[in-house]
């Protein structure tokens, strides 16, 4: 393997992320550009900053790993990632950042004027961060792995370190800065490689991916089995295995696999001849085979009702990622955050051209992922298998970096978001070194879960922290933004009921307690009915305590709705006369200015 | 300092009156400010418009994309259908979906900074 240009390349991105996280530490000069930039972020540069933050390794590696394994039913990840952005901008965008808000518990407490459901939104938004940190963490680690044989625990660890460094040291405005640098490289990262694989694929007669039947080997390959798999074959199969295979030792002579499941243990060598359908793995609960579950395959019923499960998960859920909720408040003011999503809307629908590419190529060229678990390596190993010698390396070196790129922004974006709750709701308001303290518990605890549960399927945790969000954050969102009648019990119960059972619902899936058929699948894609459940009770509990309605509900509607200019004038912006204890555009508990 | 550098002196003045009050219609700002009944519906007229245009926006999008996976479904669940449906998954969710979602979101930012200035204009009496 291309151990020394991908090491190269890695270490690369790593020295850029610390070099312009340095620069923009040099322009960060007073706390609010610590925190939010100033808030004068223009929608260019802000929105490339957004895109490189949001696009994770979900994105840049699990969509093609997906599609290889399982077709272009699988695209619905990608959609549903950018719809997100546009449900997001229709519903949310200008009235969040009106709001003053700079995390979801600043906009529940300025909202509703209620400490408990503050404190609640905070639980939320620490647990869907670091649900959606621990992939981010072993995804590097697994392509650090993969790449160059390095221990599994390394690439975390590079990443941990690295973000913690950046956020703690540059704040907002150098994060910024090293965001949209990244965006940019992603994009270029999948854009040259993509350009001459497909060449390269023209050039060897458009040999097309089929999906309908399982893909077959274009040439001998030697697969090595690194983790006990059990495999589904659909017709006798000639082939050489050394180790392992259904009880048998092998050692390197030919034998038939039979119609049926077989059990192949780790460390098994299988040789497969040119032409051999690649044998399916069999489906089992614990099998962390990619960024997320598979949608339940087979039947028309239950996979429709998972694709549904899917859409409104991520239609939803992106506007409750607190990585995402943060950005706003950089905008200046809510016109600007809603051109910067438009621009936002554009750059990543143009990103996510590009997976599906490398998806199907993979279902071509490497086949052979789908065996081995390591299908998210699919991006990575294609240009070494269809290109081959230097060529090949260098573009799989600029891929891996823009894997890396992908892992740090998300990484920081989230640790910025979670480190600022940690920093406002529980350690004492004393400014700039006590976010850094938060920025090192936010990392911290992602980090030892990754290390530690190494063996526990988490890849879906992404698939899971889109779920909760879309059940807890969407409704207090929309409902709060749009409805004057919402009150405090009605939001907390209705964030208890949807994202505490959307979490239930996923955990007891992964602890493999629901029966096969509907009621598993009911509980793995559980947002067709908690995202329902979570309205329905924040409306009716909201109707039943009527009287708790808070008393400057009309006011902060009106500074949510009315345009910045007009509100100046009419004295709708500020919390000094609105008259909520929430943060104000200029104020968070008095802590801009503080820690100088 | 050569003199050449140094910042031409300008004069600093006010508002214009004639542009800060606008006589007989201030009272729509105010009525906003203290939360009146007139006010409040002030308010929630834009809130209205805000609404309803987010609402067709979204409108748009179930109707065009959210309705896809039926679609797909249509000609398994019909039985007969000549070819496979896959070209057209990879067409629509691969690349047809991402203009469609974009020129939505751009007619929704144009109508709702449309609402926005008809309402301050509304309000000041433009």
């Amino acid at each position: 393997m291309e151990r020394t240009y991908t090491a190269l390349a890695v270490a690369g991105v790593v020295l850029a992320t610390v070099l312009i996280g340095g620069l923009g530490l040099r322009i960060s000069r007073t706390t609010s550009d610590f925190y939010v930039a100033s808030r004068t972020v223009k929608p260019g540069l802000n929105a490339a900053a957004i895109s490189g933050e949001y696009l994770s390794a979900a994105s840049f590696l699990g969509i093609a790993g997906l599609v290889l394994l399982q077709g272009p039913e699988m695209l619905w990840y990608p959609v549903g990632y950018t719809a997100g952005y546009l449900v997001l901008l229709v519903l949310v965008a200008a009235p969040l950042r009106r709001s003053g808000a700079y995390t979801l518990s600043d906009f529940a407490e300025a909202r509703l004027e209620s400490a408990a459901v503050r404190r609640l939104a905070s639980l939320f938004v620490v647990g869907i961060g670091w649900l959606y940190l621990l992939p981010q963490l072993q995804g590097a680690g697994l392509t650090l792995a993969i790449l160059t044989g390095a221990p599994d625990w390394l690439g975390s660890v590079v990443v941990a370190v690295v973000v913690t460094g950046a956020v703690a040291a540059g704040g907002m405005r150098s994060i910024t800065f090293v965001q949209a640098f990244q965006y940019g490289l992603k994009l270029t990262a999948l854009l040259v490689p993509a350009l001459f694989l497909a060449t390269a694929w023209a050039a060897d007669d458009a040999p097309r991916a089929r999906f309908d039947a399982p893909a077959v080997l274009r040439e001998h390959t030697e697969v090595r089995i690194d983790d006990t798999v059990r495999v589904d074959v659909g017709a006798p199969l000639t082939l050489t295995a050394t180790g392992t295979v259904d009880g048998e030792v092998r050692r390197g002579e030919p034998f038939t696999l039979e119609e049926g499941p077989h059990r192949i243990e780790a460390g098994t060598v299988l040789g497969l001849p040119k032409g051999a359908p690649v044998p399916e793995r069999a489906a089992t609960d614990a099998d962390p085979a990619g960024w997320s579950q598979p949608l339940a395959g087979g039947r028309e019923g239950p996979q429709l009702y998972a694709t549904y499960g899917l859409i409104l998960a991520t239609f939803l859920g992106t506007m409750g990622l607190p990585h995402v909720a943060v950005r706003f408040y950089t905008s200046p003011h809510g016109r600007a955050a809603r051109r910067t999503t438009l621009v936002v809307l554009g750059l990543i629908g143009a990103f996510y051209l590009l997976p599906p590419v490398y998806g199907a190529l993979g279902r071509v060229y490497t086949p052979e992922l789908a065996l081995t678990g390591e299908a998210d390596a699919a991006v990575l190993v294609l240009p070494e298998r269809v290109i081959g010698g230097a060529g090949g390396e260098l573009l799989g070196a600029l891929l891996a970096a823009g894997a890396f790129a992908a892992f740090l922004s998300t990484a920081s974006g989230l640790t910025m978001s979670v480190a600022g709750v940690i920093t406002q709701d529980v350690l004492p308001p004393r400014g700039v070194r006590y976010f850094r303290l938060a920025t090192v518990l936010a990392m911290t605890v992602p980090l030892v879960l990754s290390v530690v549960s190494r063996d526990v399927p988490v890849a879906d945790a992404v698939g899971l922290a889109f779920a909760v969000s879309a059940s807890s954050f969407c409704p207090l969102l929309v409902l709060g933004i749009w409805w004057r009648r919402l009150t405090p019990p009605g939001a907390a119960a209705g964030l208890v009921a949807g994202g505490g059972s959307a979490l239930t619902a996923v955990m007891a899936t992964r602890a493999g307690l629901p029966p096969q058929g509907w009621p598993h699948t009911l509980m793995a894609w559980p947002a067709v009915w908690s995202v329902p459940l979570g309205f329905l009770t924040m409306v009716g509990v909201s109707l039943a305590t009527a009287r708790h309605v808070p008393a400057g509900a009309g006011a902060i509607l009106a500074r949510l709705h009315l345009p910045e200019d007009l509100a100046a004038r009419t004295g709708h912006q500020g919390p000094g006369r609105t008259g909520g204890p929430g943060p104000g555009p200029t104020g968070h508990r008095g802590r801009e200015g503080a820690g100088r | 300092m050569p003199p050449e550098h140094t910042p031409r002196r300008e004069v600093v003045t006010g508002v214009p009156r004639a542009a800060r009050r606008r006589p007989g219609h201030a009272p729509a700002r105010s009525e906003i400010s203290e939360q009146t009944t007139l006010g409040t519906t002030y308010v929630r007229s834009l809130m209205r418009s805000q609404l309803r245009a987010a609402l067709r926006a979204l409108g748009v999008l179930v109707l065009l994309v959210g309705s896809l996976p039926l679609l797909f479904a249509l000609p398994g669940a019909l039985g007969g259908w000549p070819g496979s449906p896959a070209p057209f998954v990879w067409a629509a969710l691969g690349f047809g979906v991402y203009p469609v979602m974009w020129l939505t979101a751009r007619w929704y930012v144009r109508r709702a900074e449309r609402n926005e200035r008809d309402f301050v204009r509304l309000v000041e009496g433009r």
